[in-house]
Formats: structure tokens, C-alpha cells, sequence
């Protein structure tokens, strides 16, 4: 006998309305349906039609209502009125606020434009905001790519037109063996975890290269523990296996990559080591056919990888050559390598016979004909079914810029670049460095920049330097301290300015950085920088204007606080002039767009910055008669035009262009004039819009005629513009000539061994610079943090739920050291590096590289901060490593100090710092402790209990 | 689990409760008047007291009327259904006896029968839980009994019964600390079981799904020093058995002995239930990196 | 309601696969958001800025580390939320019947009005499935999203739970568990899916599919590396003529 079950609704309604717009919580930038009740946010699922996450979403997407409804929200510009950091503030109006920067703006653009520093973090509209810097005449602008990951964007693109993340990703449909490098989690959360799902569902195999074995690395079939900073050298051992056995693809290396070209082998030619070039500046190869010099894209040429040629008495040989003379050598032989690298030689050998076996004996085939760029046909595509992908792990060290260009080389040498099976681009990738714009700095008074900031050098006459040869930006990018340093180095900005060095500058302003925080190497030292004073007691970094959405660390320190609005309250664009959302078989942008209100006195700040622009009257900002040019941001996303035809959504724009199927329209994709209702197009098909690469272009697009036809209709360029991969990176070799004393331009003294010694046209390996300065018995263990899966950097632990997932840190300590230190658990040790210590709790993991030790990035908070309680235990448990990461390496005796930074690139080395660690009874709370800051916004409260429909 | 004051109060008040009825219940001792009026008075103090305490412990002691429902299969059911049952036969026993100075005899063994009940149906409560493998046992319901006939025969003044049961009763919880010591790992259950893990190797908790606390850690992942409940089963024993033993066996036996006795025996059970709870390892701390001691 | 149904028509419930999930998350957090939204009161949140957070969560995901007798140690993440046991200890000492089985798919549900939040039910539960909300007192768990997978107003693609619709990785799959026939049944099969705790007597219906074997010895392969040419000059000779043949 039972009684009657009780009766559940199973089918209650579940919104008033879905609106889908683009989550903001990381740079993935997934779809979402935001599904509405009353009017207000209900709930956040992924959208199942869009390009990037089909469907899916990540904790941080899914937690994004706790992002927009935090108690940390900003809620009216904000006026410093206690000192720096303090947290005192006062509201004013948006009509104070923006006069009060137009006027010190104002003022110094007519006198000294430089002494304006602006630098933003990741948001995505950079090809907006350097629009901005560019019109305002400052050189000093940058986004977070120095201290993120440049190294792996740029070596990407110097020897390929693109890495991974926004350029590119595994074929992961057809790719059979799988390895990944120094991976946590990355900008490609979703498609990197979906992509592992079909790998898993199809039982291909993972290898993980990391050294710690979690997230993604814990569901690797093998993993390779390696010994933090040495992945250069196992991947160079992997290629020496590769050549010795004679297992690469030599059709591919002839046919799309400069291995053929011949290099100029005289030593006392100020080209040596420069690639033999037709008058027209085309790169030159022996034709096998005719066995005679040719242009490398001469029709029908057969590049020869065995070339040489003697001509007017020099005598060249082929990169292939170089580089067989180069890696067949036994200093990269797997028993050479295994001390340094941790990893037994049998099994270096065993993954190396894995690569070549998945390569090419279970390569695949497509039946799709392709046309190359010499105007040969080929009957089927090629696939070598092996993929890497790599991100933080090899590129945030001191010798990442070349590890990365190692690992694209071993790809390449597999012929597992943009074939099936291997990684492909995502358009409008691949772009070659010399199809991208150099880097300028020419600073005229009252006027814009001679150019964009940020660009590629490919030589000395490209530096960013001032008539007496000093760094002519604050952050020192281009200068020969980093002559490649394509993305900027914001984590300079704050240690230069205080320093004066190269020059003082004025206002520095910060669009969406916790630069006094999580972001900052030498966190301690760098609030300190920032409320300095000098001997008038004024602060030594006059002005600090801070635009930002939440309470963070960073708003304790400014002068002046713009509010912006959340996520869901504004206009955004992710936009193909800048990172597009693109996958490798579709090219998509996307946008933002205000799917409610805020309730607040803020704005958006990109609209913020377009009155600002216009009140400063700052050309492409005011139209002829000096009235604003565009209303706010949405009006500038639909009207403005970069070049003709070419704005910031390639979608549904107006034009005759318009393909066959939208003519009566008038509608077009890709080129094409603006079009009043393009956002309401955009909203109308989800907030995004993709276009599908045809299937003949889909592979081997830097050379397939199919695809650079496709792009030139969708306007990624004006003209077809193939190239062959450069496994030689001529531009290093021009900084080595220079540093080898030829040409006019010259580095400082102290700069020619390194660069001689770290900038070689082919991928070298040598240790982390920190290990040269740090005494590595001292400081014997290796010190790495990790991006949690559910946290994103210091903002998430506003967000009730995920705060309660990852709510302090503990550093994870091998068995080892775990046994020898006598650690049991609730214990706590000192963390000692060579530049100063930190005291925080410990715990154990077995699989963890026996020399390392580690933490979740970013939980650690400044008391007072993001609304949390005082006593929260981000603010008593949580710590930062950034503490003891200085931005300069210190001082070994030659009066200089060198930057903690890639000697290519500029890239912050975090993940070469060296530690000691020893048990000290537990404190109450983890130390440093950097004081407090008032809690700027309205206490929090007590109990969440959300439910919007009811 | 975690020892919360309600119900360590609960089982130990309505405990006593419940055996001083069951004694009156059978005429130990036989009183009457206003005589029996205290004893009953205490007795549904305590009884009722306990269930009040009980009632404490629910988050919507305003639908506790519910619980009456499911005394099929529901121990907890079954414990509401006796207590107030056991409750309303006594009272009505009891009225007979002090007001109209009528003993209904059969009415007082029926109570007495529904005191052992309810007081064997509370231990199920505990016993049942499979969940938890040293309250999983037959034991858990005799030495709650036997507590409880301790106590009751303490508050009946039974000098030599009550001597006899608290000396099997702490001979009895002596023995079955030392059973449910091993019984955890006994149950079978361990984190390799857990996670299914176990026959890769070793198993060990990395990282919790959270970094603070949860109802489950706060509920059920409550952890005592071995130490501490080492001393304090001496504690416990001291007070709930030797102490009063050693008063009942006093050559000048007294009234204020026997109300020390008691309320030593109180503190001492009290202990004894503090340990029940915070000794009891539920199999969920297992996923919580508590392995079985 | 809680005697437990001698046969229940259909047993839905989830598969997990433990060599698939990377631990991120997703499912607890799309979880927490769907079932704040729907079924009873909101998942509340105590002290949810403050130094001792207490949320209900009805999925959570722990992480584990496994030491072999030889080899790397190896981790796992492990979500886990209601089982959806056939012999659900917890429904049986629910006293108020507020706790129940579904008999046409299995699904384990309480009944919050019914709820006095007694919490005995969450003792019962071995696998601490079952929270209290922290502010309306009533005791929560995974409702196996039965206001999603029969919803007539989501489309048809959707009605399936929050977690398994998010899982980026693909690590959860649902379906009925009954039927040996279901895409469900067979993964458990060709997998070797497992019960959690099988000793505690509970017979759940979720299954995970154990980790495939990592970390493979070493050396069936080295044959596949023979150098070209033992004579380090003999590389250009291959060269030679392996260009011929391209
Ligand atoms: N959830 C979440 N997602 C994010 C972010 C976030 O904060 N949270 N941040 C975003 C940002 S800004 C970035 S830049 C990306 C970064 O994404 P990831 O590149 O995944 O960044 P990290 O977490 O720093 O991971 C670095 C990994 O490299 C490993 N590692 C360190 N040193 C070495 C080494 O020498 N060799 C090898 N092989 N491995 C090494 C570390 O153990 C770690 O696993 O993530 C983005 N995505
Ligand atoms: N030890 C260590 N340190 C590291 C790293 C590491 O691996 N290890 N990684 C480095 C890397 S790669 C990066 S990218 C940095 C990241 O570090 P940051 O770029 O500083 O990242 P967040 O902490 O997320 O801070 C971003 C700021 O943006 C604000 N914000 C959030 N949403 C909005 C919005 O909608 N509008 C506006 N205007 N502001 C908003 C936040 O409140 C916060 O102040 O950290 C670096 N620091
Ligand atoms: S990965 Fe997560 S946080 Fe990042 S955009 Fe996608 S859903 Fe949002
Ligand atoms: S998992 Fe726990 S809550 Fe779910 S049915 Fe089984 S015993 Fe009950
Ligand atoms: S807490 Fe609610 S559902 Fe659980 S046993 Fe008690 S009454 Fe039943
Ligand atoms: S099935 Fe629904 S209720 Fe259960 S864990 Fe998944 S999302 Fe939560
Ligand atoms: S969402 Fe999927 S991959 Fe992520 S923790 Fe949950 S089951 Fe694992
Ligand atoms: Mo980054």
C-alpha cells in the first residue's frame, strides 16, 4: 500500500524571454542565452548555434548573474578625497569626471602627449582603444599581451601567421595523437575542452607536458612531468630523433616553408645569415627541375631542400640544411638532454616514434583537389593527423619566445600545420608578421600618432626609438632590451614611471587591469610605486585615472574612477580587426549588447571614451563642424570604417558586393558600407554572425588559392598574399647582425651578447634567464601558478558562488618536499625567492614534478576589496606569488638591472621564478600583509537568496 | 557527526524520561499521591522535554505534525508515533493514579512496554543508518536501553537495580567503544570504494569541492581528536557509571548521594551522547579526506 | 511517500566518465543557477561575502589523486550529486514522506513543502547528496532536473539536465538506465561503468566509467626511429635521395 506520489510541475515555464549576447567572464567569448523574467536576468545557459561553445558554458559563463548583480559593482564616478589607496572617495558627476580628465588631457596633448600613459587589460577593444591612443598623439599605449602571453602570439606569427587561441587550434575532428604544453586552461577554455571530449570519445591520445598533472593534464593517456622551463630542449630532442630517423614531411618543408630558401653563409657579409633575395625582394631557392636559383613562388618551381650556391664569391646554403647541421648535433640527443629536462630518454625517443608513426603511417587523406599558390594542382589533401596546442607554460619564461618557436618547428617538421588533422588557422588567420603593421612612436604635439602602437619589427630601423637612441615609449617596448615586443610590456609601466625612466610622464590611465595587484610582478613594491611621493610630497606618478567596472584593488588607487557598466548593460564588439571569435572552419565576430539597464550611474566605457575623444576633438571623434561623430559605442560599431568598406562587424553590412543569395537585400558579408541596422542583425541571429570557409579553402589556406581568394572577397586583405612558413626568422638574425656590429643603428654595449646569444633565426634553447641570477642550490625549487577552471584572475571572488569553489589557496608541495619539510596537513611554510618572502598554507600532491611547487593564480585579496568582509579568507589565507616575482632580475654586479622579461619579446618570465621553502609554525593569516582599503561601495549582504521569478 | 546540543540533549533527557515512566509504569517504586504526582512530573519533564529539545533541530518544527505520517518505514515516524502514544498512555496511567488514585495496572504495564518502545524506536533512528557503521549495530539500541533503564532506575531511587544496570550498562559501553572503533573499517566502505578508484592504487583527496564549509562538513565531517575522545570516554564513564555506583554503594546511603548520583549520571550520559555523535564517522568523509580511524 | 517503489518504470539517471572530466566545474555552477531558477526554494547562499560562505549545492566535484604501485601518480576529478539509488536509504527514514522516489522514471525528489528539515535523510545518504538550504531550512538535492527534461517549453534538444547541457567536455551523459538498449546502458557496458560505494547496499542508478589506463610502459615503438644513416654525413645522401621520390 503506498500513498499517492506528490504531483511535480515538469513543465513550468521557464523565461519571459531569451536574449543571447556574449559572455564577458574570459576572453572565450562563448554565446549565451540570457533567459529573462520580469524583465530581469533569470539565468545564464550557453548558446547551443554558437561557433565557439555550441551549446556549452563554463562555471565563470554560468555564473555570470553573480558578476552582474555583485555588491563589488561601482556605482558613480569617483573622486579620490584620503590618500592613495585608501579607499576614500567621493561621487561626482559624469559631467565633473569627464571635464576634469578632458582638461589634463587637453593640456597635455598640446604640450607633451607621451606624459599620457594608457594601458588596458584584456578586454577586447583594443582595435578601438589604440584607435583612441593613436588619434590622442601618445606612443604610450599597450594592452596586456607583454606580461600575458606575447611570446606564444608573436613566435606564432614570425614563423607561421599565427599560434593558437584566437589564430588557430587542433583539427580536433581528425587529429589521432594529441600533445599539449604547459596548458592550464587558456583563453579557448570551451573549445579546448570540447575538443578533448572528442578526442576522448574517439579514444585518441592526450599527452599532457606540464608539471603539474590537474584539469586538462589529468585526463592526459601519458604525462610529461617536465622540469618547468626546459620544454625547449625536449622539443629539440624530439626533432632530433625526427631528422635523424628521417621521419618529417620533406614535400610540405619544400613546398611551404622557407627551408628551401638559401642563407647567406659568408661571415664577414654584413648578410650573413640572411636569405638570398631576388632584386624584387623575393626569397630565392634552387628549382629541383632545373636545378638553377628561382624565386621561391616562381611557377611550377620545385623548391630543393638540399640547395646551395656560390654567387659573386659568397656561398649560400638552404635553411633545410642549417637547420639538419643544427638539430642532428648530439647536444639535443635524447640521453644529453634527460637530466635537464626530467625526462627519461627512452621515453623522449618513444614519444618522437609515436609522432612519426600517428604522422605518417596513419596520415589521412581527403578527397578535396587544391590549387597552390606556383599553380599546382594537387588531387587530394594530406593530413598528418598529430596536434599540439600550447599557451602559458612555455611561453611565460624567460626563453619562451623560443620554446614556442621550437614547438612550431617540430609541427611544421611534421607537415602538421594547416593540414587535415593537425592545427589549423582561424580566420582571418593566418597573417604572416609582415603582413601586419609596425610598431610607431613618432610623437608631434596637438596631433595623432604617426601610426598604430604596436606592430612587428623585422629589424634595427623598425625600434621604437628616440633621435639619442633611447626607448622612445615608458614601457621600453621595441627598444633593444626586447626589439620584438610586439604586444607592449605593461608590467613595466608602473615600475618605469615611478622611476622616470626613460621619462616622467604624467597621467597614467588603466582600462580594466588590477595593475596593483594580481597583475603586477612585485605586487608589494608596486603599491608602494604608487603612492611615492617626492620631496614637495606630491605622488611621484602625478595623476592615475581608472576605468573599471567592480571595486578592485586597482580603484583603491586611483585619482579619478570611471565606472563602467557590466557585461550585460552595454555594446561590444569582437571584431575581426582585433581578436574575432573565429574557428577554423568559419570566420565569426560578435557583440555585446545591453540586455538590460544598469540601475547605476555608469556608462560603458567605450562610449565613455568616444565623448572623451570628442570633447577632446580629436580627429575621427568630432565630424567637420567639431560635433560629436558618434552617438556612443553602438553608433561608432555600426558606422565606422577602418578602410573603405572594412568596419569592426563584418556582417550584414550594405554594398554591391552582395552575394548571389542576398541581392535583393543589398545586404553583404565581410566588405561592404555601413548599415544602420547591423546590430539589430546581429541580435536578430544571436549576437554573432559566421561565415563558412568553402571546403576547397578550409586547409593549407597560406597557400591554397581557393582560401586567399575567399579572404580577399571577405576583406582580410586587398589581394592575395601567400607566403611559406619561416622556420629561419630573418628579423632575429638582422637584431643579431646589429648586435654583431653591422649596420647604423646599434645596441648599447652590454646588450650584444644577449643578443647575439637569444636571438637566433632558428629555435635554440637556453636556461631561464633567472636561473643565471638566482643561485638555483640556493633557491631549489621551481614556483608556478594556475588558472583555476572556475575562476577568473581576481575577479571572480565577487561572485558568491564561485568564491565558495576556490575561496583561498594553498601552495601544492610534491611528495618529496612535502616528506622532507615534515609538512602534514593545516601546515604552513615560508616561500623565500631571491627577490623577498611570502607565508602562506601548504598542501600535498603526489603528481607533481618533484621540484616544483604551485598555486592557484589570483585568489589571494586585498583587504577591503571586491565588497568582500575583512575577514574573508581571500583577504587572511589567500596570497598572491607575485610578491616575490620582481619585475627586474636582481643585481648581479654589473650596475645594471635586467628585466625579469623575454630577451625577444619583453614577455614576463612569472613561471621562471625559483623558491625555497620551510615549515614555520602557522600564523594567523598569510603574509605579506598589504593593509587594507575602505570598502568603496555599499556593504554587501548578508545571504544570497536569488530567485528572480517569484 | 557533528554533536548538536538538541539532540545530544534529546536522547539523553527523554532517555532518563522515558525509564523513570517505564518504572512507574510497573509500580517501581509504588507511589502514589503527590509523591507520585513529582515522580510523573519529572518523568514527563524529562520525556517531553527531550522531544521539545528534538524539536529545536528542525528547520520547520511548524510542520512537525508531518512527521507522523510515514511510521511504515520511517524509524523517526515511528519514534513521534511511540513517544506521544508512550506519552498520552502514562498520562492517562498517571491522572488515574494521582488524581483519582486508581492504578490501571494493565494501562501501566502498557506504558511501561511503550517507554522500552519508544526508547528502542529512538535508537533505531541512529542504528539503522548503514551510512554510519558505528552507530550500525544492534548495540546501538541495547546500550541506548540500557541507559535509559540506568537512568530511570536511578530516578526511582532503585538502589540495587540500578547499581546492577549501570554496571552491565558501562561494562556494556566499554565493550561496544572497542566493537565500533573497528566497525568503519569493517563497513567495507573506503575512498577507493568511494570513487571507485581503488584498484588503480592508492587513493587520497587532492582538493575538496570547496575551500570553506558546507552543510555536509559542518553536518557530517565533524572530526575529535583521538586523543580528546579517549579521555573523555574515561570522563563519560566516570561520571555516567562509576561515580554513581560508588554513591549507591555508599555504607550510609542518602537522599543528597542519590541526587548526586543522578545528576553525575546525567552529565556522564551527556558526555557519553556527545561521543556517540562526534565519534560517529558517517562514510560521506570519505569524499572529504576522512579515512576511517 | 517513502516506501520506495518495488520497480520504477523507467531508471533515469547519469553517466559520468572519469577519464573525460578536467574538473571545471561547469556542471556544479549551471546547476546552482538552473535550480536557484526552478524547482522549490532558490540554492540561498549564507554569508555569501563573508569569511565563512555557506551555499546549498546539489553537484559537486572533488578531486583525487591515485598513487600506483608503479608509475606517476595519476588525478581525477569526480563530480557527484544524487544517485538516484534504487534502494534510496535516504526516501525510507524520511518520517514526513516529503522525501520520495518517482515510480515512472526513478528520479528522487523532496517534496519541500512537506520538508521539516529534520536533515536525518541526508545522514542516511552515503554519498552526501543532500544539503539543507542554509536560509529556507528545507533539504535540497539533484532533482535529476525534472522540471528540464519533460519541459514543454524548452525546445525538444534541451530537455535534458542543466549540468549535462553545459558539460564542456562532454563528460556526463543522461538517459535511462533501465533500458539495456539506451545509449546509456551501452557506453556502461562497453566502459565498464561502476556503482560508488556498491557495499553500502544502495544499488545507485548514476554509474561512472572508470579512467582508461595511463601512463603506458614504454618501448613497442623504438623500432620506429631507426636513424636514416649511421655516418652523421650520410643524412644529406638521404636527403638526396628521398627529394628524388617527392
Ligand atoms: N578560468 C580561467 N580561464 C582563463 C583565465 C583565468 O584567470 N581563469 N585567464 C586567461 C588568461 S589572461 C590567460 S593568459 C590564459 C592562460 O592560460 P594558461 O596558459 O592555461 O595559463 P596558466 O594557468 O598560467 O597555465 C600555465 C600552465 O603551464 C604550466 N607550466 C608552467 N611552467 C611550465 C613549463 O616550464 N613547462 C610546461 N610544459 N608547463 C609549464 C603550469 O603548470 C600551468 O598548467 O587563460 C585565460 N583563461
Ligand atoms: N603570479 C602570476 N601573476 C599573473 C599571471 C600568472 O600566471 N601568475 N598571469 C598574468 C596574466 S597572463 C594576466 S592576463 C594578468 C591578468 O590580470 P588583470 O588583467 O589585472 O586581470 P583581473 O584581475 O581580472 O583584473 C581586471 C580588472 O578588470 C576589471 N573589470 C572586470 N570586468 C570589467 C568590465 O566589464 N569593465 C571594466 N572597465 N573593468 C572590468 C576588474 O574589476 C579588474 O579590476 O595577470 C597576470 N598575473
Ligand atoms: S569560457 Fe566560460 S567565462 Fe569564458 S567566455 Fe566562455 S563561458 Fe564565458
Ligand atoms: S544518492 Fe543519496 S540522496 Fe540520492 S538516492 Fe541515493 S541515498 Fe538518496
Ligand atoms: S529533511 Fe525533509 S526530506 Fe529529509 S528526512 Fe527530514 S523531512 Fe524528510
Ligand atoms: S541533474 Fe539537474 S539537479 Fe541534478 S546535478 Fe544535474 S543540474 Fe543539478
Ligand atoms: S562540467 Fe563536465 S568536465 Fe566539468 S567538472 Fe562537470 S563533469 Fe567534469
Ligand atoms: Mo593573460
Amino acid at each position: 500500500m503506498t500513498s499517492p506520489q506528490p504531483h511535480v510541475e515538469t513543465s513550468p515555464p521557464v523565461s519571459d524571454e531569451v536574449r543571447k549576447t556574449t559572455c564577458y567572464m574570459c576572453a572565450c567569448r562563448c554565446g549565451i542565452d540570457v533567459h529573462m523574467k520580469d524583465g530581469k536576468v533569470a539565468y545564464i545557459e550557453g548558446n547551443r548555434d554558437h561557433p565557439v561553445n555550441r551549446g556549452v558554458l563554463c562555471a565563470k559563463g554560468s555564473a555570470g548573474i553573480m558578476q552582474h548583480l555583485s555588491p563589488a559593482r561601482l556605482r558613480a564616478p569617483l573622486k579620490r578625497v584620503g590618500p592613495r589607496g585608501s579607499g576614500k572617495f567621493e561621487e561626482i558627476s559624469w559631467d565633473e569626471a569627464l571635464e576634469t580628465v578632458r582638461a589634463r588631457l587637453a593640456t597635455l596633448r598640446e604640450t607633451a602627449p607621451e606624459k599620457l600613459a594608457f594601458f588596458t587589460g584584456r578586454d577586447q577593444s583594443q582595435s578601438f582603444t589604440s584607435w583612441f591612443a593613436q588619434a590622442y598623439g601618445t606612443p604610450n599605449y599597450a594592452a596586456h599581451g607583454g606580461f600575458c602571453s606575447v611570446n606564444m602570439a608573436t613566435a606564432g606569427i614570425y614563423t607561421m601567421g599565427g599560434a593558437f587561441w584566437e589564430f588557430g587550434s587542433p583539427d580536433w575532428d581528425r587529429t589521432k595523437m594529441f600533445m599539449l604544453f604547459g596548458v592550464a586552461e587558456d583563453h579557448d577554455s570551451n573549445p579546448i575542452k570540447i575538443g578533448l571530449g572528442k578526442l576522448k570519445a574517439r579514444g585518441a591520445k592526450v599527452i599532457g607536458v606540464n608539471p603539474v598533472r590537474s584539469g586538462y593534464n589529468a585526463i592526459a593517456d601519458e604525462w610529461v612531468g617536465i622540469t618547468p622551463g626546459t620544454d625547449g630542449l625536449f622539443i629539440l630532442s624530439l626533432i632530433h630523433c625526427l631528422l635523424k630517423a628521417g621521419r618529417i614531411d620533406l614535400s610540405y618543408l619544400s613546398r611551404c616553408t622557407n627551408a628551401p630558401v638559401l642563407v647567406n653563409e659568408d661571415t664577414k657579409s654584413p648578410d650573413h645569415g640572411l636569405l638570398l633575395t631576388t632584386p624584387d625582394g623575393k626569397h630565392m631557392v634552387i628549382d629541383r627541375h632545373t636545378g638553377k636559383p628561382a624565386p621561391f613562388d616562381g611557377a611550377g618551381v620545385l623548391p630543393d631542400l638540399a640547395g646551395s650556391l656560390r654567387r659573386a664569391g659568397t656561398s649560400h646554403r638552404s635553411v633545410f640544411q642549417h637547420i639538419a647541421e643544427r638539430y642532428l648535433s648530439d647536444d639535443y640527443a635524447p640521453e644529453k638532454v634527460a637530466r635537464t629536462v626530467g625526462i627519461d630518454a627512452n621515453r623522449i625517443r618513444r614519444i618522437a616514434a609515436d609522432l612519426a608513426r600517428v604522422a605518417f603511417d596513419e596520415a589521412i587523406e581527403l578527397d578535396r583537389p587544391w590549387t597552390d599558390f606556383r599553380g599546382e594542382r594537387h588531387e587530394k589533401m594530406i593530413g598528418r593527423p598529430v596536434s599540439f596546442h600550447a599557451m602559458r607554460g612555455i611561453s611565460a619564461h624567460s626563453n619562451g619566445f623560443q620554446t614556442c618557436r621550437a614547438l612550431h618547428l617540430l609541427q611544421i617538421l611534421l607537415g602538421a600545420v594547416e593540414t587535415p588533422g593537425g592545427m589549423r588557422f582561424k580566420p582571418p588567420y593566418p597573417k604572416p608578421a609582415t603582413a601586419h603593421p609596425k610598431p610607431h612612436c613618432r610623437v608631434t604635439p596637438g596631433k595623432p600618432l604617426d601610426g598604430p602602437h604596436l606592430g612587428f619589427t623585422h629589424g634595427p630601423d623598425d625600434l621604437c626609438l628616440t633621435d639619442d637612441g633611447q626607448p622612445a615609449r615608458i614601457d621600453k617596448a621595441f627598444s633593444w632590451e626586447n626589439p620584438m615586443s610586439a604586444h607592449g610590456m605593461m608590467h613595466m609601466v608602473i615600475s618605469n614611471a615611478h622611476a622616470g625612466d626613460p621619462y616622467k610622464i604624467d597621467t597614467l590611465f588603466f582600462y580594466m587591469a588590477n595593475m596593483a595587484w594580481n597583475s603586477s610582478m612585485n605586487t608589494s613594491g608596486v603599491m608602494n610605486m604608487l603612492t611615492d611621493t617626492d620631496d614637495n610630497g606630491n605622488y611621484v606618478i602625478p595623476n592615475i585615472i581608472v576605468a573599471d567596472a567592480y571595486s578592485s584593488e586597482m580603484v583603491g588607487y586611483a585619482d579619478l574612477v570611471l565606472p563602467d557598466t557590466t557585461y550585460l548593460e552595454r555594446h561590444d564588439c569582437i571584431s575581426l580587426l582585433d581578436r574575432p571569435i573565429s574557428e577554423p572552419g568559419a570566420v565569426a565576430d560578435a557583440i555585446r549588447w545591453p540586455v538590460v539597464e544598469p540601475d547605476r550611474n555608469v556608462r560603458g566605457f567605450q562610449s565613455v571614451l568616444l565623448d572623451l575623444g570628442a570633447r577632446l576633438n580629436l580627429p575621427g571623434f568630432v565630424d567637420d563642424d567639431g560635433a560629436p561623430k558618434y552617438a556612443d559605442y553602438a553608433d561608432y560599431i555600426a558606422n565606422h570604417e577602418r578602410r573603405p568598406g572594412i568596419g569592426p562587424l563584418a556582417g550584414w553590412r550594405v554594398g554591391d558586393g552582395a552575394a548571389e543569395s542576398n541581392r535583393q537585400t543589398g545586404l553583404t558579408h565581410g566588405r561592404g558600407g555601413p548599415n544602420g541596422a547591423q546590430i539589430d542583425a546581429y541580435i536578430k541571429n544571436g549576437g554573432f554572425w559566421s561565415a563558412h570557409v568553402p571546403d576547397g579553402a578550409a586547409f593549407y589556406k597560406p597557400w591554397n588559392t581557393a582560401y586567399q581568394d575567399w579572404a580577399v572577397e571577405m576583406g582580410f586583405y586587398d589581394s592575395p598574399q601567400p607566403y611559406v612558413f619561416s622556420l629561419w626568422c630573418e628579423p632575429l638574425r638582422r637584431f643579431q647582425l646589429a648586435a654583431e656590429g653591422h649596420g647604423t643603428r646599434q645596441p648599447p654595449d652590454h646588450l650584444r651578447e644577449r643578443i647575439k646569444a637569444t636571438l637566433d633565426p632558428l629555435p635554440i634553447w637556453y636556461a631561464p634567464l633567472e636561473d643565471g641570477h638566482a643561485d638555483p642550490v640556493e633557491y631549489p625549487v621551481h614556483a608556478l601558478t594556475q588558472r583555476p577552471m572556475a575562476m577568473y584572475h581576481s575577479w571572480g571572488s565577487q561572485n558568491a558562488w564561485l568564491r565558495q569553489i576556490h575561496g583561498m589557496n594553498p601552495l601544492f608541495v610534491p611528495t618529496a618536499l612535502w616528506t622532507a619539510n615534515g609538512f602534514s596537513d593545516g601546515d604552513w611554510a615560508r616561500v623565500t625567492s631571491v627577490h623577498g618572502e611570502i607565508t602562506v598554507p601548504v598542501a600535498h600532491m603526489a603528481a607533481l614534478n618533484e621540484h616544483t611547487v604551485w598555486t592557484w593564480n589570483a585568489i589571494g585579496k586585498r583587504k577591503g576589496a571586491w565588497a568582500l568582509d575583512t575577514d574573508a579568507p581571500e583577504a587572511t589565507m589567500g596570497f598572491l606569488l607575485n610578491h616575490i616575482i620582481h619585475e627586474l632580475l636582481p643585481p648581479k654586479g654589473d650596475g645594471l638591472r635586467w628585466a625579469n622579461s623575454d630577451p625577444v619579446t619583453g614577455q614576463a618570465a612569472w613561471f621562471d621564478l625559483r623558491v625555497r621553502i620551510e615549515k614555520v609554525a602557522p600564523p594567523r593569516r598569510s603574509y605579506p600583509d598589504p593593509g587594507g582599503q575602505d570598502r568603496i561601495v555599499p556593504d554587501p549582504p548578508q545571504n544570497v537568496t536569488l530567485k528572480v521569478g517569484s | 557527526m557533528h554533536p548538536a546540543v538538541s539532540i545530544i540533549l534529546f536522547t539523553t533527557l527523554s532517555g532518563m524520561g522515558f525509564g523513570l515512566l517505564a518504572f512507574l509504569g510497573v509500580g517501581i517504586p509504588r507511589v502514589e499521591g503527590w509523591v507520585a504526582a513529582v515522580f510523573f512530573a519529572i518523568g514527563f519533564a524529562l520525556a517531553g522535554g527531550g522531544l521539545l529539545f528534538s524539536s529545536l533541530h528542525l528547520g520547520h518544527p511548524e510542520r512537525a505534525l508531518k512527521a507522523f505520517t510515514q511510521w511504515r518505514t520511517s524509524w523517526l515516524s515511528r519514534e513521534a508515533w511511540a513517544s506521544v502514544a508512550t506519552l498520552g498512555v502514562v498520562g492517562v496511567f498517571a491522572a488515574a493514579l494521582v488524581v483519582f488514585g486508581v492504578r490501571i495496572a494493565p494501562l501501566g504495564w502498557l506504558g511501561a512496554a511503550g517507554c522500552i518502545a519508544t526508547v528502542y524506536v529512538t535508537s533505531m533512528i541512529y542504528a539503522s543508518l548503514r551510512s554510519v557503521p558505528r552507530w550500525h549495530h544492534w548495540s546501538t539500541s541495547a546500550l541506548f536501553l540500557a541507559y535509559s533503564a540506568s537512568g530511570g532506575a536511578l530516578l526511582a531511587g532503585q538502589r540495587w537495580p540500578a547499581v546492577a544496570v549501570l554496571v552491565v550498562t558501562g561494562v556494556g559501553q566499554f565493550l561496544a567503544w572497542r566493537a565500533g572503533d573497528a566497525r568503519y573499517a569493517a563497513c567495507g566502505s573506503t575512498v577507493g570504494s568511494a570513487t571507485g578508484l581503488g584498484h588503480l592504487g592508492r587513493v587520497r583527496l587532492f582538493e575538496p569541492p570547496h575551500t570553506g564549509d558546507s552543510y555536509l562538513t559542518r553536518e557530517m565531517v565533524f572530526v575529535v581528536a583521538r586523543k580528546h575522545a579517549r579521555k573523555l570516554r574515561s570522563i563519560a564513564l566516570l561520571l555516567a557509571v562509576v561515580l554513581p555506583v560508588g554513591l549507591l554503594l555508599l555504607p550510609a546511603f542518602h537522599h543528597l548521594g542519590a541526587a548526586v548520583a543522578v545528576l553525575s549520571h546525567l552529565a556522564g550520559v551527556l558526555c557519553v551522547r556527545w561521543l556517540f555523535f562526534a565519534e560517529a564517522e558517517h562514510v560521506v568523509g570519505l569524499y572529504y579526506g576522512r579515512r576511517p580511524a | 511517500m517513502t516506501a520506495l517503489p518495488e520497480t520504477t518504470e523507467r531508471k533515469l539517471g547519469l553517466v559520468i566518465d572519469l577519464d573525460t572530466c578536467v574538473g571545471c566545474h561547469a556542471c556544479v555552477i549551471a546547476c546552482k543557477g538552473w535550480n536557484t531558477e526552478n524547482y522549490g526554494a532558490p540554492l540561498a547562499d549564507a554569508d555569501a561575502y563573508g569569511a565563512d560562505p555557506v551555499g546549498a549545492f546539489l553537484n559537486r566535484v572533488h578531486s583525487f589523486e591515485v598513487e600506483p604501485d608503479s608509475g606517476p601518480a595519476q588525478l581525477f576529478h569526480m563530480p557527484k550529486s544524487c544517485l538516484h539509488c534504487e534502494d534510496a536509504p535516504c526516501v525510507t527514514v524520511c518520517p514526513t514522506g516529503a522525501s520520495f522516489k518517482r515510480v515512472e522514471d526513478g528520479i528522487v525528489l523532496v517534496n519541500e513543502s512537506d520538508c521539516i528539515g529534520c536533515g536525518l535523510c541526508a545522514w542516511a545518504c552515503p554519498y552526501g547528496a543532500r544539503e539543507m538550504d542554509p536560509v529556507e531550512k528545507v533539504m535540497k538535492k539533484c532533482t535529476l532536473c525534472v522540471d528540464r527534461i519533460y519541459n514543454e517549453n524548452l525546445p525538444e534538444e534541451d530537455r535534458e539536465p542543466a549540468c549535462v547541457r553545459t558539460c564542456p567536455a562532454g563528460a556526463r551523459h543522461f538517459g535511462d538506465l533501465g533500458d539495456p538498449d539506451s545509449a546509456v546502458s551501452q557506453l556502461v557496458e562497453a566502459r565498464g561503468g561502476v556503482d560508488l560505494m556498491p557495499e553500502q547496499g544502495t544499488k545507485p542508478v548514476n554509474k561512472y566509467l572508470p579512467p582508461r589506463p595511463r601512463d603506458a610502459d614504454i618501448d613497442v615503438l623504438a623500432p620506429y626511429l631507426e636513424p636514416v644513416d649511421a655516418q652523421p654525413k650520410g643524412f644529406l645522401g638521404w636527403l638526396d635521395r628521398a627529394l628524388e621520390r617527392i
